[in-house]
């Protein structure tokens, strides 16, 4: 039977990665995620999991890219300058493609900025952060229970693209409480089961096998490119089977919003405001961030004059959004950032002043 | 006829790209000798390190993960919660350890985890070229102290077995040298106890070899062993400081 609870973000995030399955937790602490770490403290050893708080982010981020490597499923979480330090391992996670759900809690930057939440961490998740050609595939959810979702089908998708999943919330979903049904759980779940399904797992040859041995290292410039490219299909995969989103209202909109997470939330409340002086607005609400969900963009009607990103940046995802109209319409911004949220007056109030 | 002295299973059979003279594949050796006298090289997890002996699992017969720039104890402290009876353990040079990788080393030690550092310490950095190491001796000179290590200007060597060996965690401590065959032998015996310790799971095992660089140093081998001896025993002195009640 399915179980509702009132349950805040940080919590349900870390309950819907074990009932995925993840019983290898490392974190450090950061706001706003510390009741992540703390909960999975509590209750990943009643599940028959291991927590462990780790030195720093960076350990925190190697710990999780031994236990992938040695075939465990393992969820980690941290807040934006936090998954800075975690760019390292999640570039040689890429590379030995290992797989591993990250939770970014996001809040405001650059540098130590603040703990209210942000939206600027778009470039640091989309755009690598690591060196070197590599994708994180990227979720934005825009409430508890779709994080919950998205974690839960994040390990399923990080085993089967062997890369590093990164969901993309903010300090607004990680603090707040919202009623939630738990999703399932896996009752056959064993480490036995899931080591089948990775011949790669370091485990010890047990004299059976040839030794596994799990490199990101390529000194031939040849084998290297290979191994990029090999990668790469995976990508190319990605792009064709994960972009997804949601549309509202594109049908005679005037003016169509591009906003993720929480911004889409205020978006949705600001159409309603605009709906009753008259004004038609659509929103394209993109749930993946990588691969970005160009193709709804197409849906995108012929009475649309403007098409605007909001977000808690100074503008990063409006480079998605550019390249994704391909010039066909005006592209402008409303934004607010270093912590500042955007009200759903502000929107309104901003969007007429386009008009 | 019996064999007295036989390849050991561990090593597979394959030129390594160490240059002449280094110590690098006496480690090696030393380590899976151990495994394989005591059968366990197929319960065996090795993490290499950045730096010569990044192509460790070139060489060594067992499972292997490349580890980024001085995270070997981080990674290997994930695997050893996963396969918490695996024989893990970490192959590290002294840039990789005691610089870049001197918060993971110290805090794997701290927690007293189970698994076993091999600490190669030549007092200098290989791969890059003969820069200076954490444990580069006073006034040694490497192409980043070509006047040679000012401790006014670029601090004073790192003494990681006199450090570990304070805290709780580590229980096995021992620095060996690789420039004898005595104390080649002595190095063996202590890889030995070393594995012992993470079978018995009593906490974070750590052996320092001495080793040389010739190449590096500028030295021939047989001059490297002498400077080795001369110079470096004096500030790393060859003893075992930590050994727990349980292990001979």
């Amino acid at each position: 039977m399915e179980e509702r609870r009132l349950m805040k973000g940080n919590e349900a995030f870390g309950l819907a990665a074990i009932l995925g399955g993840a019983r290898y937790y490392f974190g450090y602490p950061i706001t706003p995620q510390n009741e992540v770490t703390e909960f999975m403290s509590r209750e990943l050893p009643n599940y028959g999991g291991f927590f462990l708080q780790a030195e720093s982010e960076l350990a925190a981020i190697n710990m999780a890219y031994g236990a992938s490597a040695a075939g465990g499923r393992v969820f980690i979480s941290s807040s934006s300058p936090g998954l800075a330090l975690m760019q390292e391992g999640l570039s040689g996670l890429a590379s030995i493609e290992a797989p591993v759900v990250v939770l970014n809690v996001m809040r405001g930057g650059p540098g130590i900025g603040n703990i209210q939440p942000g939206q600027a961490d778009y470039y640091q998740v989309t755009r690598g952060g690591g060196n070197g050609d590599y994708h994180l595939i990227v979720f934005a959810p825009a409430s508890i229970q779709e994080a919950m979702d998205m974690i839960v089908e994040g390990f399923e998708i990080a085993d089967r693209y062997t890369n590093p999943v990164l969901i993309a919330a903010d300090g607004m979903l990680g603090q707040m409480m919202e009623p939630v049904t738990l999703p399932s759980m896996d009752k056959e779940y064993s480490l036995e089961k899931i080591l089948k399904t990775k011949p790669w797992a370091l485990t010890g040859h047990k004299n059976k096998r040839e030794r596994n041995v799990i490199k990101s290292v390529y000194l031939k410039q040849e084998l290297l490119e290979e191994h990029v490219l090999k990668i790469f299909e995976k990508y190319d995969k990605a792009v064709k089977e994960l972009p997804s989103f949601e549309e509202v209202d594109l049908k005679d909109a005037e003016i169509v919003y591009v906003a993720f997470g929480t911004t889409s939330r205020m978006v949705k409340e600001a159409m309603e405001l605009l709906k009753e002086k008259g004004v038609k607005t659509g929103l394209i609400r993109p749930k993946t961030l990588w691969p970005f969900p160009r193709e709804a963009f197409d849906g995108i009607d012929k009475s649309t004059k403007m098409v605007v990103s909001c977000e808690l940046s100074m503008g990063q995802m409006i480079d998605d959004v550019k390249l994704s109209l391909k010039g066909r319409l005006p592209v402008s911004l409303i934004n607010r950032t270093g912590g500042m949220l955007l009200t759903p007056g502000e929107i309104v109030e901003r969007t007429l002043k386009l008009l | 006829m019996r064999a007295i002295f036989e390849y050991t299973k561990g090593m597979r059979d394959q030129e390594t790209h160490y240059c002449p003279g280094c110590t690098h594949g006496i480690a090696h050796r030393l380590i899976m000798e151990v495994l394989e006298e005591k059968g366990k090289l197929g319960e065996a997890i090795g993490i290499s390190p950045v730096g010569c002996s990044i192509l460790a699992h070139q060489y060594m017969d067992v499972d292997m993960v490349e580890a980024a720039h001085g995270r070997a104890p981080a990674v290997a402290t994930g695997i050893k919660r996963v396969h918490p009876d695996a024989y893990v353990f970490t192959y590290q040079g002294d840039g990789d350890l005691a610089s870049i990788g001197m918060a993971e080393i110290v805090h794997a030690a701290l927690r007293g985890e189970k698994f076993c550092t091999f600490f190669i310490n030549n007092a200098i950095y290989g791969m890059t070229g003969g820069q200076m190491a954490p444990t580069t001796l006073e006034g040694q000179k490497t192409t980043t102290t070509v006047m040679g290590r000012d401790p006014a200007v670029s601090g004073n060597p790192a003494v990681m077995c006199e450090m570990l060996s304070q805290l709780k965690g580590a229980v096995y401590v021992e620095r060996v040298a690789l420039n004898s065959p005595a104390n080649i032998r002595k190095a063996k015996k202590a890889v030995s106890r070393a594995f012992e310790v993470q079978e018995k799971k009593l906490g974070f095992a750590f052996v320092e070899f001495l080793s040389i660089c010739p190449i590096n140093w500028g030295l021939a081998p047989s001059d490297a062993m002498k400077w080795l001896a001369e110079n470096m025993m004096e500030v790393f002195p060859v003893k075992q400081f930590k050994n727990p009640l349980e292990v001979k």
